[in-house]
């Protein structure tokens, strides 16, 4: 076993040196210098948080139920999607774009959460001693329903939501010593960050996040001590659609918006959460970031077609070599 | 013991009789009465060939799950590259250089099936070795992450260099992949590929059943029940499990042919995450437990499609209704019937013939 463990530190660290000299190479032949790298990197920063938000919900029903929710992406386009609604709204046209788009992000997030809570409730709580497959399988179908009725609503059109900073759709860049960035990025980073903040108050002081905690941490017990852990899942799953919504609103200005973001979304979010070993909360923020970086800077110095082929390849080799998480001290998991 | 063994061979006896007879049915249209008028619209005959082609992979999917415990979400790239292998290989065979003796040869089809086969077993094992040592659902996770990565391999338009010759085809796919022929006798038209279809089909099911009743099917079980248990009997958990998990992608990769065959064409989009997803949904609906909840579970999910799109417009809607509806039905199915339609129905039996004992045992 020792002898194992060493080969196989070995082997990472071989290959991880081989990944960064071949990228080395890609980039020297594209010319590429500091700023570029610098600017891969701040934009795949930029899609990072969101699939740290996304991984954040996944890991919250998961702490909290056990069930894997591929539904997940589909809180993020359908909090996109609605708020592209409020902001296309005939009646709400004489209202200014900045109101407008308050009130879009509060219909948004309100809605989804309400989605989120009636998916719980309709789909998730029926099957609640089901096997974990089941299960898996019943978000999956409500996946395929979200799709379906964002597709009967809204169509297969690509919308646009106008950017926060210049409420236009162009949106403004901000350039310094030679790296671009769009305005839209920082409301993204502040919007994860604020998220963040208020997630670890919500977890740490308030009386309904400790009793979600107790829930993740031990079911049994939680119950001995008075919490209802079905009233917790439906918790969850609102919490979770919340976070997905308010991830799929701010990144709204940054891509165009349509019925069939959620899939890819999800699946990122999903390996995020992964690479944070699935239920530790602040690493599956840090692999999503990460995740956001090295896929776009492996993107920018291959090929755009095969960005998302990047995500999977670091799926893997998590599992290959960090199994519980890129933050855990150990190297196996004995889960039973 | 011998008469259940025979009851058991009654269900094989009786899908070979029902192959024959759609078959026939195909061959000499009595009366003008095909499959399609019989099942009300629902079945057509490419249906059915159809259903054959994904039974072999629900298959191998339902012994991985039910029987191993794990959960494949990639299954439909590993049926890709079945259909790939054998696609590029026979149209691009000018192109990478294969010589045209051996590439117009009736049998190099075949090989190419076999090598399909192979590369996948190969490629599983080597995958799943390191991963099936960790316990949880992390073959599930994997197969994700391989299923995409394979996905978009077919999708990306990867050239050789020098030539520039497209081996994919990217999004387009390759249309003329040939016909399977046996020496000069060609296996088409349809009613003939049925059959080779069933054929692989009903082997499939036969050998799953064997395998189920095998020592390896009981240790598999027994992983099933409790991984911990069967390792302190003396089972190596994580070799049973790399079994279950190179035999369910082998036949994927035989069905994946199978389909570039049927089809003359292949393209990336029936491999894709949604394609293994309705792979999975196909293997739960009819019962993850049992070998006789593939062919069930292939047939209500294709039905079920075929009979929205062809009837939701007479009620009034579109076609952008099906996955909604799909969706709806296949929560409900996971609701209601969890261990699927094969136990269900198999309970419903036994609880007809326990009724019927039940005044003799009093008397």
């Amino acid at each position: 076993m020792k002898v194992n463990t060493f080969f196989k530190q070995t082997l990472a660290i071989v290959i991880l040196i081989a990944v960064v000299s071949g990228a080395l190479y890609l980039g020297n032949q594209k010319n590429f210098g500091w700023p570029q790298y610098t600017q891969l990197a701040l934009e795949g920063l930029r899609g990072g948080a969101i699939y740290a938000l996304i991984a954040l919900g996944i890991v919250t029903i998961y702490n909290v139920t056990g069930i894997i929710n591929f539904a997940q992406g589909g809180f993020a386009m359908l909090g996109a999607m609605l708020a592209v609604s409020v902001n296309n709204a005939q009646q709400l046209s004489e209202m200014g774009v900045g109101l407008r788009l308050v009130l879009a992000f509060f219909v948004a997030v309100s809605l989804t959460t309400l989605v989120g809570l009636l998916i719980e409730r309709l789909a998730i709580y029926p099957a609640r001693n089901a096997e974990p497959l089941t299960q898996i399988i019943i978000t999956v179908g409500v996946f395929i329903v979200m799709q379906g009725v964002a597709f009967l609503i809204w169509g297969s059109d690509q919308y646009t939501l106008p950017a926060f900073t210049t409420l236009e759709v162009r949106d403004m860049p901000i350039r310094f010593s030679g790296i671009l960035i769009k305005a839209q990025s920082f409301w993204i980073w502040g919007t994860v960050a604020i998220v963040m903040v208020l997630l670890y108050y919500f977890f740490e002081k308030t009386m309904w996040g400790k009793a979600l905690r107790a829930c993740a941490i031990n079911r049994q017990a939680a119950r001995l001590m008075g919490i209802s852990p079905n009233r917790m899942s439906a918790l969850s799953f609102a919490l979770a659609a919340a976070l997905g919504a308010i991830g799929g609103f701010v990144l709204g200005p940054a891509t165009r918006p349509s019925y069939d973001m959620g899939l890819t979304l999800g699946l990122k979010g999903f390996v995020a959460a992964i690479m944070g070993g699935l239920v530790n909360a602040p690493a599956a923020v840090l692999g999503g970031i990460l995740l956001g970086m090295i896929e776009n800077l492996g993107a920018g110095i291959t090929k755009a077609g095969i960005k998302d082929i990047f995500a999977f390849i670091i799926l893997i080799f998590v599992l290959l070599f960090r199994p519980d998480g890129i933050l855990s001290k150990r190297e196996t998991v004995e889960k039973v | 013991m011998l008469k259940s063994l025979r009851e058991k061979n009654l269900g094989i006896l009786a899908l070979i009789i029902a192959v024959f007879f759609v078959g026939w049915l195909e061959q000499v249209e009595p009366g003008g009465v095909g499959i399609t008028e019989l099942t009300f619209g629902i079945f057509t005959f490419n249906t059915v060939v159809r259903i054959g082609i994904l039974t072999i992979v629900v298959v191998g999917l339902n012994i991985l799950v039910g029987y191993a415990g794990q959960v494949s979400l990639g299954q439909a790239a590993f049926y890709g590259i079945g259909a790939y292998v054998s696609a590029v290989f026979t149209v691009q065979a000018k192109a990478l250089g294969i010589p045209e003796a051996i590439a117009s040869a009736w049998i190099w089809p075949w090989f190419l099936m076999l090598l399909g086969v192979l590369i996948t077993g190969g490629f599983t094992w080597l995958i799943g070795r390191p991963i099936l040592r960790l316990k949880g659902h992390y073959l599930g996770m994997a197969t994700l992450g391989l299923g995409i990565m394979i996905f978009i391999l077919f999708r990306e338009n990867f050239a050789i260099k020098p030539s520039t010759v497209i081996i994919t085809g990217g999004l387009d796919g390759l249309p003329d992949v040939p016909r399977l022929s046996i020496g000069s006798y060609e296996l088409w038209p349809l009613h003939r590929y049925f059959y080779l279809v069933w054929f692989f089909a009903v082997s499939a099911i036969i050998i799953g059943r064997n395998v189920v009743n095998s020592r390896v099917g009981r240790a598999m079980r027994a992983i099933h029940g409790s991984e911990i248990a069967a390792e302190v009997m003396g089972v190596d958990t994580a070799k049973f499990k790399l079994q279950a998990l190179v035999m369910s992608t082998m036949m994927a990769s035989l069905a994946g042919s199978l389909y570039a065959h049927f089809q003359a064409a292949v393209s990336p989009t029936p491999f894709d995450f949604v394609a293994s997803l309705e792979l999975v949904v196909m293997s739960a609906t009819g019962g993850v437990g049992t070998i006789w909840g593939a062919p069930l579970g292939v047939t209500i999910i294709l039905g079920l499609g075929e009979f929205l799109r062809a009837n939701l417009h007479f009620l009034g809607a579109g076609s952008e209704v099906e996955p909604i509806v799909f969706g709806l039905i296949l929560i409900l199915i996971m609701i209601f019937m969890p261990e699927g339609i094969a136990k269900q129905i198999t309970k419903l039996f036994n609880r007809r013939k326990s009724n019927q004992q039940t005044p003799e045992v009093s008397a």
